[in-house]
């Protein structure tokens, strides 16, 4: 067994990376005078960071009889039928985008390398194409003409499925793409191929569990993002989450700081499985904002 | 090329094809009939005088706010959060802070729209916490001096919270690489700090600052649900313009909706073209 071998001199060289870097630290205190400078703007970040959510948190407690902010808001049904259409829509989106992205990203690799630029342009044209221009395009192409999706619910609804899956273009792909850098897709295939597996068994049994930890970090930000998504839904009419909070807004007084904290907890939720999956090295730029 | 050749090319594409088909239906193709609508009169002749409204005093103003607000929020989120992420990283506060501000980040970088909004409400709003507490505790009181939530300065306080953590996050990166060596090399050689800092660790920081400032630039310039949730539309900025003429309101013009809509595209891909440029040349150095 070569890996336990292996494992000494990793320790080792631990050992001696903390024991050069001890002189490095004794530097560090010398520099004590600047130190509470960086303490200062850590706290001064910390404090614009928790205020709003401390504000929001005291504002919902103001509610009489105490923590009737919350339980109004649980006993609303629109809250948790708009939160499961939400819920259901961003898992449908997931799996569209997991359906179309992890293919054409293995074909590329394999097949067609020249045309690996042109589809990563693509996936990052949302990021020039913000929602509410999407949104607006999608509005005036499928209102009327050859398909006119918006005119019925169901329609509608498949229209925010597309256009949730071209939001998460951007991100998804980046996921998939680090994902099969990863992995050797070549010999992965051609040892497949040589068992007798065709292209949906590689792709299903072979490929994507390779990239279950990246593609499940993707999945989880897409449902953040999707489950509290505004413009979008807002326009295409769709009775979900977001709209709905916009609308307690408007004529509620302390049920809004409730909604704003739960979904603030929901975004926590979601974040805090990509972190524990992907250990915390991925940043997104992607959002409903 | 014989039929067998033919059917090898074909299998070759249906690999790519569903990916093409639904970016064609559900990207390409609303762009384009905002592109095409961009230069349609009302009657569907071709024109040019959408852009020629464009350069209204109105469309120009609307623009300069949303310019303005989005310049703002993403400097001031760029000086911030770089000083924000260089203490924990190299300002010599404990580590398990670090840990704590990037997990926090990338929750709050993602705490955006209506939620923020309303938060915002709570706290600087006309009867929010920290209102009160600068009028009542320490005799600040910022609506007497002209300050609403609902304005530019407003939105820009609220922006800043989904800009100061995305900007930690795109810069620790950066940071990070920032090697001992260079100041321990520059130290021997005799610079101070200041030297160290002007001639070393800012030109090698310059191109991921600057990327990082356009990013939130672009970042801030698309949004729309916030500006909503807080302003109920009445702010003017393209978004929100846009928005008036998606519902279509009093000012109803067809043709001006799509032309807002292209100086938006512009302006958004100049930004991320921009940003791509900076990220290959800050690759050079920050690995």
């Amino acid at each position: 067994m070569s890996g336990v071998g292996g494992g000494t001199p990793i320790t080792g060289d631990a050992t001696m990376r903390q024991a050069l870097s001890q002189p490095a630290t004794g530097r560090g205190r010398r520099r004590g005078g600047s130190t509470l400078i960086w303490w200062i703007v850590f706290l001064l970040g910390v404090a614009y960071f928790v205020i709003p959510l401390w504000s929001t948190f005291t504002f919902s407690l103001r509610a009489e009889p105490f923590g009737s902010a919350y339980t109004n808001t649980l006993d609303d049904p629109q809250f948790g039928k708009t939160l499961l259409y939400s819920f259901v829509v961003g898992v449908i989106t997931v799996v569209v985008s997991i359906g179309l992205l992890v293919p054409t990203a293995f074909w590329v690799r394999l097949r067609v390398p020249r045309l690996r630029r042109t589809v990563e342009f693509i996936t990052l044209l949302p990021f020039v194409i913000p929602p509410i221009l999407l949104v607006f395009g999608l509005i005036r192409s499928y209102s009327t003409g050859p398909l006119p999706l918006t005119n019925t619910d169901i329609g509608s609804s498949a229209l925010l499925v597309a256009a949730y899956t071209v939001v998460s273009f951007p991100y998804m792909y980046r996921a998939v793409d680090v994902g099969l850098r990863s992995i050797d897709v070549q010999s992965l295939t051609e040892a497949s191929q040589s068992l007798g597996a065709g292209w949906l068994r590689i792709l299903w049994s072979v490929i994507l569990p390779n990239l279950r930890v990246s593609l499940i970090a993707g999945a989880f930000l897409t449902l953040a993002i999707v489950i509290g998504e505004f413009t979008i839904a807002t326009f295409l009419a769709r009775p979900a989450f977001g709209p709905y909070l916009a609308l307690i807004g408007g004529n509620k007084a302390y049920e809004p700081a409730a909604v704003s904290l739960i979904s603030f907890v929901l975004t926590w939720i979601a974040m805090g499985v990509i972190q524990y999956i992907g250990r915390g090295t991925r940043v997104s730029v992607a959002g409903a904002r | 090329m014989g039929p067998r050749a033919g059917r090898r090319a074909i299998y070759t594409w249906v690999g790519v094809v569903p990916f093409f088909l639904f970016s064609l239906l559900f990207l390409i193709l609303p762009t384009l009939y905002l592109v095409v609508g961009s230069f349609l009169d009302k009657r569907g002749a071709p024109t040019l005088q959408n852009y020629a409204d464009l350069l209204g005093p109105q469309t120009i103003r609307t623009y300069m706010n949303g310019i303005e607000i989005s310049a703002v929020s993403a400097i001031a989120g760029c000086v911030f959060g770089f000083l924000m992420a260089y203490a924990v990283i190299l300002g010599g506060l404990p580590r398990p802070l670090r840990t704590a501000l990037m997990t926090f980040s990338g929750v709050a970088s993602n705490f955006a729209g209506v939620p923020l909004a309303f938060a915002f409400v709570f706290t600087v709003g006309r009867v929010g916490l920290a209102t009160l507490f600068l009028r009542d505790v320490l005799g600040i009181d910022i609506y007497g001096a002209g300050f609403t939530i609902y304005s530019k300065i407003g939105l820009e306080v609220v922006y800043f919270y989904f800009q100061l953590p995305l900007m930690i996050l795109i810069i620790a990166p950066a940071i990070d690489g920032l090697k001992k060596e260079w100041r321990e090399a520059a130290e021997n050689m005799g610079a101070t700090p200041a030297e160290y800092w002007r001639l070393v660790a800012l030109p090698i920081l310059t191109p991921p600052l600057l990327g990082s400032a356009i990013l939130l630039f672009a970042n801030a310039f698309g949004a729309q649900a916030t500006a909503f949730a807080l302003t109920g539309g009445s702010l003017d900025i393209p978004t929100i313009a846009i928005s008036r003429q998606i519902r279509g309101d009093v000012l109803f013009n067809e043709g001006l909706g799509y032309a807002l809509a292209m100086g938006m595209v512009v302006i958004m891909a100049v930004s991320i073209g921009l940003y791509t440029i900076l990220q290959r040349r800050s690759e050079r150095w920050l690995r």
